[in-house]
């Protein structure tokens, strides 16, 4: 009886200590927690093992995190966060101030990482207050994408994608298919696929907030784009919109409105041939750069980028080999690999010539142009970013849904936002100056 | 002697749910009332800013949005749900054949936990392929609609139930009449309770049916009503999991957006856990406050038999 209990407790006890196949003497242990799922945590999870296998000092144990975003804050606020997050760049200025993740401007120095070596759009989305907090896994930016088929239906060429927004209005116009308020198909709408709403003033040349104190939700541009989605509300009904929009299928899967052809354009990033290959295989898709207004040429190639990023939290128990890995993924070679294998395009300036060759996508010089242009724009660089983008989202189902005229639904935001901000940098001075 | 060891051993037993108690409950919300004095996110130690959180409260737009849309929806959901509940114990306190089976039925719903049935009623109630509006159509077009098309009147169809803002907060109402399992089974207990030897009077007084309910049958389970529709009030002040599954951040246009919903976003998106402690707080005493004036209305309309 004894010895069974000895030996119960030998094995129960005893598994902790057994070493792992891979571990070598003295090799560190670091935590990685990734958002990805499917496919995506595929790629990444050889990236960690290719990391794992080239040297022998310190290894990546890689654990999928859904809502990483609040999940790591948690971590680090009870003292126990992953050596490395894969956080959403809009995390990062609010993960700043809180001083949730640590500064990597002297590891850059010391490693030879530059601001010369990525695309100034996506090197924005890793600084903050003129410190760098984030290193980029993948990137994205959007563009308008469209069914080919639907425009032959209605007797359009379908290599001509629309150039401005007005004849973009006006190709929905034509391909929408609308009974008694019910809409059977839609050429394009705003609220569809409904994950930039906050971004809709950057395509009509507006701004979110003055970089520095001012929130800037009055900016004419932002008007022009509220009164832009207001014009889908009286030209398709709010209502019947978000009741069209309630009866497609889920985006990763063959019910999704694009797929399904219930949607004959919308704004998409990158990631988006992916789910177009997969399925959609019936449709014939195109992308193209999102139109911009007629009156406003300057606008033309805006597109809204954003990346995913690497972080090393406050309390990280080894930065120092997490920074290693961070390193590591900075590689041209191994970002372009992670790239490929998410088939999206690389942050990175210099591309080789071997990632256009065998590169899947087949818009990606698309992507990466707009990426590279003049009107890259990216989320509001501001510490109450979640708030102002939910204060934005609402706002703009009102505006469809003609709760208001625009300029009253966004000098709420303006307001309400302005007096946020204040108290937020209000306190952040006071912690300085009391020294939290 | 003995009854001192005997006290003792009483406490010892009773220690762990104390020392649960003191940890889990009565530390965090006497925490919460000092956080909520506070500037604090979790990540930084807490700054006290004195009443700035609740001064900020008062003048927050969406605070009364949400104060307001969780106001309107428990003056629907409490007459509603308790009419139902009521209802639905008083049919199966008759006496009919399968009685265990329907008993069995009716408070099964309210067995099934709520983030499951969040995601089943997104699809019965999606305005465009919904179980609900299918069947609601259907009665449409074989009643009213006929008639509006003969006098060229457009047809009418089921609503857009989670996608419009005038319908969110009854659909949630109506969500609410699914889960009134427990408080029916309660109300049921009362009504066996109602002493036979009154309703038989009643009855050699030549009393109808209605006369019984509402002389006798609802007088004598009054404290249980008020009992139900207090605990109905707190419960419908509290409403989260549900509207925060089916509506996204209280989407469209912040419609079902409800207290809890705000207060969980400054905590947990926005990381104003001082702010939210401040809405956790008022929330306490204007519950506190409501069912103070319950009890204060229903003095002298409640009957306590033991009195």
């Amino acid at each position: 009886m004894a010895i069974t209990g000895v030996a119960m407790a030998a094995c129960l006890f005893g598994l902790e200590t057994v070493p792992l196949k891979h571990d070598k003497p003295g090799r560190i242990h670091i935590k990685y927690w990734e958002k990805w799922s499917g496919f995506e945590f595929d790629a990444i999870k050889k990236i960690v093992d290719d990391f794992n296998a080239s040297q022998d000092k310190i290894f990546v144990d890689l654990l999928q995190t859904s809502e990483i975003e609040n999940k790591a804050m948690f971590a680090i606020s009870a003292g126990v966060p992953p050596d490395v997050a894969g956080l959403y760049s809009p995390n990062v200025p609010h993960y700043a101030d809180e001083r949730a993740i640590i500064p990597l401007d002297d590891f850059c120095r010391e490693s030879g990482i530059t601001q010369g070596d990525y695309i100034p759009a996506y090197w924005q989305l890793m600084t903050y207050k003129g410190k760098v907090f984030a290193l980029p896994t993948t990137p994205a930016s959007t563009a308008l994408h469209y069914n080919r088929g639907l425009f032959r239906e209605i007797g359009l060429d379908p290599n001509k994608p629309p150039e401005t927004m007005e004849e973009m209005d006006a190709i929905s116009d034509k391909m929408t298919v609308e009974k008694d308020g019910h809409i059977d198909r839609v050429g394009f709408t705003p609220s569809e696929p409904g994950w930039f709403n906050y971004a809709w003033g950057y395509y009509f040349g507006g701004r979110l907030w003055d970089g520095v104190s001012k929130i800037t939700a009055m900016d004419p541009g932002n008007i022009d784009a509220y009164r832009w989605i207001e014009s889908f509300g009286k030209r398709y009904g709010g209502s019947a919109l978000t009741s069209f929009k309630s009866g497609l299928g889920q985006f990763d899967s063959p019910n999704n409105g694009f797929m399904d052809s219930k949607v004959g354009m919308e704004i998409q990033g990158v990631w988006m041939y992916n789910f177009v290959h997969t399925y959609g295989p019936q449709i014939d898709a195109n992308a193209a750069p999102f139109p911009h207004p007629k009156d406003r040429p300057d606008l033309a190639n805006t597109t809204y980028v954003d990346a995913d990023v690497l972080c090393i939290p406050r309390g990280a128990a080894h930065p120092k080999e997490a920074w290693e890995f961070i390193r590591y993924v900075q590689r041209q070679e191994v970002m372009e690999k992670l790239c490929l294998l998410h088939k999206k395009n690389s942050p990175l300036t210099k591309i080789s010539d071997h990632f256009w060759q065998v590169h899947a996508n087949p818009w990606i010089h698309l992507f990466d142009s707009l990426a590279r242009g003049k009107n890259a724009k990216v989320p509001a660089r501001v510490g109450i970013w979640p708030e102002y983008q939910q204060e934005l989202s609402a706002s703009f189902d009102q505006a469809l849904l003609l709760q208001g005229t625009p300029e009253q639904i966004l000098q709420d935001v303006q307001d309400r936002m302005q007096a946020k901000l204040d108290g937020y940098s209000k306190r952040l001075k006071q912690r300085e100056a009391e020294g939290l | 002697m003995m009854k001192r060891k005997e006290a003792m051993a009483g406490y010892l037993f009773a220690l762990p749910w104390l020392l649960g108690l003191l940890l889990f409950m009565l530390y965090p919300v006497g925490a919460a009332i000092y956080y909520s004095f506070c500037d604090f996110s979790m990540l930084k130690p807490p700054m006290r800013i004195g009443t700035d959180n609740y001064h900020d409260l008062m003048i927050d737009k969406v605070f009364w949005q949400s104060v307001g849309n969780t106001l309107i929806y428990a003056a629907l959901a409490i007459p509603t749900s308790t009419l139902t509940a009521l209802g639905m114990a008083m049919l199966l306190n008759t006496r009919v054949r399968f009685l265990p089976v329907f008993r069995t039925l009716f408070f099964l719903p309210s067995l099934i936990p709520q983030t499951s049935l969040a995601m089943l009623w997104l699809w019965i109630f999606n305005g465009e392929h919904g179980v609900l509006n299918v069947v609601v159509n259907a009665v449409l077009d074989h009643t009213i609609n006929p008639i509006m098309t003969l006098f060229h009147h457009a047809t009418i169809h089921g609503p857009n139930w989670l996608g419009d803002v005038s319908w969110t907060k009854p659909t949630m109402v109506v969500m609410g009449m699914w889960t009134v399992g427990n408080a029916m089974v309660i109300y049921l207990a009362s009504l066996q309770d109602v002493p036979a030897s009154l309703i038989e009077a009643a009855d050699l007084d030549g009393a109808g049916p209605w006369q019984k309910t509402k002389n006798v049958t609802l007088p004598m389970i009054s404290p249980i009503i008020l009992f139900n529709v207090i605990t109905g009030m707190i419960g419908a002040l509290q409403v989260f999991a549900v509207p925060y599954i089916i509506f996204p951040d209280g989407s469209p246009a912040r419609s079902g957006y409800f207290y809890t919903m705000y207060l969980f976003d400054n905590a947990f998106k926005f990381n104003k856990m001082g702010y939210a402690c401040a809405m956790a707080w008022l929330m306490f005493l204007g519950i506190l406050l409501l069912t103070g004036l319950s009890l204060w209305f229903s003095k002298k309309r409640v009957y306590y038999g033991g009195t």
